[in-house]
């Protein structure tokens, strides 16, 4: 089932619905272990972002529904948190810690090394080729590795500019 | 073992024996390891004879607040008929912390039996366990050790056939510091934003979903299986110094040393030896300048401070500072503390929930200033209006995060003047552009 929903920006999308067959019953799982069916509101976020890449207005919707919350509930939520991205990004998601503790130890210099490598440029910025995106986050809790970066779920600590090109060429 | 590093001859290892071992990531693996005989003596004993036994022991929150596991534990009311809940404080986000992530990919069933015993303690079926959105990882481990508990008997209906039923439910976070605190992290798994509540009611009378709960440290929670297998009197044996200090510390080391990592030491350790031994001194030719003891919310020390220094609660406070959750940053004679300090405020200014306005505001006005100063375009009257900031920070908000941004600048600004001068002073380059 799919319906048409006007986006942040005004344009509209057909939107695919996210909780059908298995998806659904694997919500409906979750349910079992909380008292409230609107506690499983981050892991249906993470569920809906692991489906689409992110989380649109439509997806926003539908997740209310589903657990019997306004659309408006929801997008506080998903505002809140840093991890859910509300517009489309690269095939790749880079994230890079340049908090002191990782900034005494090189951060930067790793970081413009990765908007270098990665042809994004600038941060939050994804690559004319549509294969990253980098952000710079704060602590990620391996301080005592800087400099530790996400690609995706792919924890990789110890990232120095010269590994840079390296470690992303196996990222397509 | 050790992880990165072997384990260091000053080390006392308990919690980080095996770290670097994955050999004790299996259920399998954990038992042969003497595991899970914590949680078995406990689910054998009266409940509140375990929470004696940790009281006894001197067990004392390690996420950062030090508050006496034992005590909080017995908060929790008794026999009225509400479900209560454990929830396991698995964000580790504070900057220069990065013990709890190892503790959950060395040692799941650790963390599984801590809270299991816990939970057994303060009559809670449920366990939440609230890992940080980033910990992928750490999280694959865990989910696999929860499947493997269950497989086993240790969790479930009737956990190692005692009667007592203990569920443990993941919860994932999705990247916001402030989820760490207590009740912020209350709020984010209810499916809320993870705004701070306002005290009282204390979780112990009404925590997540408005039933009475406990919430504990993962490192906290690791120590406990060792408490019930060994007994409070051995625990309480290991402390060089106070006897409010006990056991052993996990202190995650980093910045400017030869081997940053995780070292486990019993509480009146010197702190010279952490981080002149254990984590290896500093770089050849490189001076110690200053030091943050316990994560990025406490009070910078100078190199004076840390001579006669002891790691404990009461070593670091006499010093000016604070334990908190272990996470040493070392910074050496090469270090711009402006610039660094400037960097933890921005730290504060992304992190804040925004729900009060001296913490909303002040964390955005101090990281503002700072970048006037960066900038060259600093005015002497920037100092005082820093601290009169801080002032204003410190203690009149709901939660603490507000006071942790204060503690670096007014810190700094007591400790390293100087270095604000020579940037208002025009002495030094700016580092930063003008806005
Ligand atoms: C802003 C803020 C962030 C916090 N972050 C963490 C954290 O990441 N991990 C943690 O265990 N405690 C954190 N705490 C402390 C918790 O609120 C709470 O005191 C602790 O989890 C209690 O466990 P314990 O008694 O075992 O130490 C934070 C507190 C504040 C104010
Ligand atoms: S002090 Fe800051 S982080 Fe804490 S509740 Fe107030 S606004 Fe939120
Ligand atoms: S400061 Fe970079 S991981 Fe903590």
């Amino acid at each position: 089932m799919s319906h048409a929903a006007a986006q942040g920006d005004g344009t509209v999308t057909s939107h695919e619905k996210i909780f059908t067959g298995e998806r659904r019953a694997q919500l409906e799982a979750l349910f079992a272990k909380y008292p409230t069916r609107q506690a499983c509101l981050l892991p249906a976020l993470w569920m809906v972002q692991e489906a689409r890449g992110w989380i649109s207005e439509p997806a926003m919707a539908e997740v209310g529904e589903v657990l019997g919350v306004t659309p408006a509930f929801v997008r506080g939520v998903v505002t809140f948190y840093t991890m859910y991205h509300t517009h489309p990004v690269g095939r790749h998601f880079i994230q890079v810690c340049t908090t002191s503790p990782c900034g005494l130890c090189g951060a930067e210099e790793t970081m413009q090394a990765i908007l270098r490598e990665s042809g994004c440029g600038e941060l939050g910025a994804t690559s004319p080729d549509g294969r990253f995106t980098a952000i710079e986050v704060e602590c990620l809790g391996a301080c005592g590795f800087a400099t530790p970066i996400l690609v995706d779920d792919d924890f990789i600590e110890g990232v120095t500019p010269e590994r840079v090109p390296g470690i992303l060429a196996a990222y397509k | 073992m050790g992880y990165p590093h072997p384990s260091h001859p000053k080390e006392t290892v308990l919690l980080s024996k095996y770290f670097g071992d994955p050999g004790a990531r299996t259920y399998a693996g954990w038992i042969e390891r003497g595991g899970y005989e914590g949680l078995r003596k406990a689910l054998a004993m009266p409940r509140a004879e375990v929470i004696e036994m940790v009281k006894q022991s001197g067990l004392r929150g390690r996420g950062g607040a030090g508050f006496p596991t034992g005590l909080k534990w017995s908060f929790m009311p008794k026999d009225e008929g509400k479900p209560h809940y454990l929830v396991c404080n698995a964000d580790e986000s504070e900057p220069g912390t990065f013990k709890d992530r190892e503790l959950l990919r060395w040692t799941p069933h650790a963390v599984i039996e801590g809270c299991a015993i816990a939970a057994y303690s303060i009559q809670a079926q449920t366990i939440y366990i609230y890992i940080r959105g980033e910990f992928t990882e750490p999280w694959r481990i865990m989910t696999k050790a929860v499947e493997e508990a269950y497989a086993h008997g240790a969790l479930g209906a009737d956990a190692f056939g005692s009667g007592t039923r203990i569920d443990v439910v993941l919860h994932r976070g999705a990247g916001a510091y402030i989820c760490g605190e207590e009740t912020a992290m209350m709020n984010s798994i209810e499916g809320k934003r993870g705004n701070p509540r306002i005290k009282p009611p204390f979780p112990a009378q009404a925590g997540v979903f408005g039933m009475p709960t406990t919430i504990n440290n993962v490192e906290t929670l690791s120590a406990v299986p060792h408490i019930l297998t060994r007994g409070a009197e051995w625990y309480k044996g290991l402390s060089l110094s106070s006897p409010k200090s006990t056991g052993t510390k996990l202190f995650s080391v980093c910045g400017h040393v030869q081997r940053p990592g995780n070292y486990e030491v019993t509480m009146g350790t010197p702190m010279r030896d952490l981080i002149f031994d254990m984590a290896g001194g500093m770089r050849p030719g490189r001076t110690l300048k200053a030091l943050i003891p316990g994560g990025s919310s406490v009070p910078i020390m100078t190199a004076a401070e840390v001579e006669g220094c002891a790691l404990d609660y009461e070593g670091i406070v006499a010093k000016g500072s604070m334990l908190g959750s272990g996470g040493v940053i070392v910074m050496d004679d090469s270090t711009d503390m402006v610039r660094t300090i400037w960097r933890y405020t921005r730290f504060y200014a992304h992190e804040s929930c925004a729900q009060c306005t001296q913490c909303r505001e002040g964390t955005a006005w101090t990281t503002k200033v700072l970048e006037r100063i960066l900038s060259g375009r600093g005015k002497q009257e920037d100092l005082q209006l820093l601290l009169d900031l801080a002032d204003n920070m410190t203690g009149k908000t709901i939660c603490v995060l507000s006071d942790s941004c204060a503690a670096p600048v007014v810190s700094g600004i007591q400790k390293f003047r100087e270095e604000f001068d020579a940037y208002i002073a025009g002495a030094r380059r700016p580092v930063l552009a003008a806005v």
